[in-house]
This record gives C-alpha cells, structure tokens and sequence, in this order.
C-alpha cells in the first residue's frame, strides 16, 4: 500500500505492507534507531514516537494508520530547544544509566510538556507509565522532567 | 491479493465491508499483538484489513435526547478528555493500557475484542448500551449483552461495521468500580467490579453490579438486581452474604498465567461485600 505521511517535518512516501508496524518501518526503512523494541507488545514504552504530537507505542501502529499523520522519533525531535533543555535537565539529574529507555521517555515527556506545561508529580508518573526503566528506579527521570519543566518555561 | 483498504468516508468503509472478506482495524492495539509474529517481523493478517481507524463519522461524542452517542472510533484518550463521558466511566478508562496505547486504542475496538477482560464492558453492561452496526443495506441496533456472544465472540456480520455506542446520560448516587491487576498502572485485568446505585428516602431504587473477567462474558443478573432494589439502607448489611450467595454460582473465574480462579472469584465477592457496605453508609 502507497503509505503518504511527513516524518520528522519532511513528507515521504513509501510503498509497504500496511500491517507493517511502524516501529520497524522506521528503524529499517528509514534508519531511525532511536526508536528501539522492548517488549513488542505495548507495554515497555521504548518504541515511543510522536504521533501529530502524541505519544503512541510504535510497535503498535500499522503502517496504514500513519497515512497523512506526523510521526516524529528523538532524531527529528532533537534539533529543537525543547529537546536541549530536556537533555540537560536529564544530564544533570541522573536520568539516564543504560539508555535503552531514554529515547522512549524522551518522546513521552515533550508529549506530556506540549499538552501540560506544569506537571504534578501525579501527573508525571501517570503519563509515563507506559515506560519501563529497569536501571533508574524512576525517581531520576521524573526529577529530570520536573527540571525541565521548570528551566523549560515558556517553551512548551 | 489486495494488502488493505483505507476509504475516505464510511459509506465506502461499508461497500467494502460488502465486497470483501476483510479484517476491520482501528488503532490496532489489540490486533497487532494478537497477530504479531515476533521481534521485528510484520503481523501475519489472513485477510485484508480495512482500516477505520481515522473516519471521522466515527469520532463524534455527543449528547442527543439525553443520551451519550459515542462513536465507536472515539480513542480512549477523547473519552477522559471529554466532558459528557461518566466520571465512573472514565475512571475504568484511566486505567487502562498507558498514555501511549490510550492514544492509539479505540471504544469500538474495546468492545468487538469482546474479551472477558475487557475494560470498557463492565459499564456499558451496567448501562444497558446500545451499539449501533451498520452495513451497506442500512443499521441496525444491538444491546451489548446480546452483541457480546462469548469470549472473543460477537454478533458483528461479515458485512457489517460496529460505529455508535448509545449510553444514558445519567450519573448514579453512588459509583464503585475496582480493577484488581497485577501493579497499579500499565496492568491487564485479573478481575473487575462495578457497582451503582440510586437513593430515595433511605431505600434503593436502582442497583446495577457487573463482574469482569470472572466468566465467559460480564456477569450481570437483572434478577439480582430486582431482588436487591427497594431494600431499605440500613438492612443492606445484613443482607449481603444472601447477596454474594446468590452471586457466586454466575462467577466461573478460569485458572491462567495472570491469576487463579479461586483468587479471582474470591476478591470479586469481597468487593462486592465492600460496594454493599458503601451503600449502607449512604444518607
């Protein structure tokens, strides 16, 4: 199927299975490796990219959902100031030890940020629990989300 | 062999739909795991899927003759963000999946699942929905608990499209619902419970309790149900193991890998115990 869609602010047209999931449309057809597959299943959070803006488990999205829709993955997200202040606020709280999460919880934050600028430490966990970080306890990343949020004003 | 189809408006949806034997999808939350074949391998579909998701005749939340016209594409994450949904309702919802999967699943796809797990189906049981299905030839309305047939199970046609669920525009006096789950957030459901009620002048006057994945399908007893309203308040307390007794023999739990049949029924009764005791509170 013709599958028409902008990524990364650039539109692009590919021709793939439409039950192709989107998480491996992006990683092998486009080389996007941020994206990463945890669990396959929806449950890890690793695969997550913005979907017009909104966080959604890639690995749960059939190419022919993607037709005349945004995707944006950490690649295309990382060239903006949100993502600077992000980076650094995650620097310096620690909120990263492997890795494999991050691009996922990175993702999940901007979406979480554009829509609610100032979190509660309630709101924070819950529009992450859809990510999975088996290194950091979590108390870092959300410290990190908080920082930003805070440094970040005005941005979001 | 044609890979999928993706119409502009529902009408061609359903000419489709008549055409061909084909695999409607929405967000796909369900069916892309249900057909995954594993790390980095592209879902195995037998037939065409026809892709529904983003029609908007789906997408409308409205009020009409007050009652709550839901289409059946409506994400999870419309219905928390929209005022006219329940808060009992959305408070199921809140629950399930994560952000993430709750941007991508849909109420529809909730209920054509038809798991006996499912999250969205102990309040629509509660309420009586109404799901409208509609094909080439015209629609046709079905209430939920005759639409849901059995696990995995439903009335849908070859030819046919679930696209409006039909709720009451009511909030009860007392709301209850309990998910009981491995952990708190991103679980899938060992057992559920809803309980409402209404109250007027110290006796109940309506009383509806569902049960999820303890059976087949929701538990609902519209006998029970009969048998409890009018009880005066305060001999709610004392009737509640005749209540659970009647209750017990309609929970069928399974045994799986996500919890024991004994436990499942065990915590549904208590729960029930814990609603009826609410109950007895009220003024």
């Amino acid at each position: 199927m013709k599958i028409e869609f902008i990524l990364n602010d650039k539109p692009q047209t590919i021709d793939v299975h439409p039950a192709r999931r989107l998480l491996d449309l992006l990683r092998e057809d486009f080389g996007l490796t941020s994206v990463k597959e945890g669990c396959g299943e929806g449950e890890c959070g690793a695969c997550v990219v913005l979907m017009n803006g909104k966080a959604v488990n890639s690995c749960l999205v059939p190419a022919g959902n993607i037709i005349g829709n945004s995707i944006q993955t950490l690649e295309g997200f990382k060239t903006t100031e949100r993502y600077k202040v992000i980076e650094k606020c995650f620097l310096e709280a620690g909120s990263v030890q492997c890795g494999f999460c991050t691009p996922g919880i990175v993702m999940a934050t901007e979406s979480l940020l554009s829509e609610n600028p100032h979190p509660t430490d309630d709101e924070i966990k819950e529009s992450l629990s859809g990510n999975l970080c088996r290194c950091t306890g979590y108390n870092m990343i959300f410290k990190g989300i908080r920082l930003a949020a805070e440094r970040g004003k005005g941005l979001w | 062999m044609v890979d999928g189809f993706r119409p502009a408006l529902l009408q061609e949806a359903l000419k489709i739909r008549s055409e061909y034997d084909c695999t409607p999808i929405a967000g796909g939350t369900d069916l892309m795991v249900q057909k995954a074949r594993g790390f980095a391998l592209k879902p195995d579909f037998e037939k065409p899927l026809l892709f529904i998701g983003h029609l908007p005749e789906l997408h409308k939340i409205i009020i009409e003759n007050n009652q709550i016209h839901i289409g059946a594409g409506a994400l999870l994450t419309d219905l928390l963000n929209s005022k006219k949904i329940p808060a009992i309702f959305k408070e199921a919802i809140g629950l399930m999946a994560s952000p993430p999967s709750r941007n991508l699943a849909s109420i529809g796809g909730n209920i054509c699942n038809a798991s006996p797990a499912g999250d969205t189906l102990p309040y629509l049981y509660a309420v009586n929905a109404t799901l409208v299905v509609m094909s080439a030839k015209g629609e046709r309305t079905n209430p939920i608990n005759e639409f849901i047939t059995g696990p995995k199970q439903t009335a849908l046609r070859r030819d046919e499209l679930l696209t409006k669920i039909i709720i009451p525009n009511k909030i009860f006096d007392v709301n209850f619902y309990r998910k009981v789950g491995q952990r708190k957030g991103m679980s899938l459901t060992k057992a559920a419970f809803l309980g409402m009620a209404d109250i007027e002048n110290g006796k109940l006057t309506d009383i509806r309790i569902t049960f999820g994945s303890v059976a087949p399908v929701i538990v609902r007893s519209w006998e029970i149900e009969k048998y409890i309203i009018g009880t005066p308040l305060r001999e709610i307390k004392a009737a509640i193991t005749e209540i659970q007794n009647q209750f017990e023999p309609l929970l069928r739990p399974i045994h799986d890998a996500r919890s024991t049949a004994v436990y499942r029924k065990k915590v549904s009764l208590r729960l029930l115990e814990d609603f009826l005791k609410n109950i007895s509170k009220e003024k």
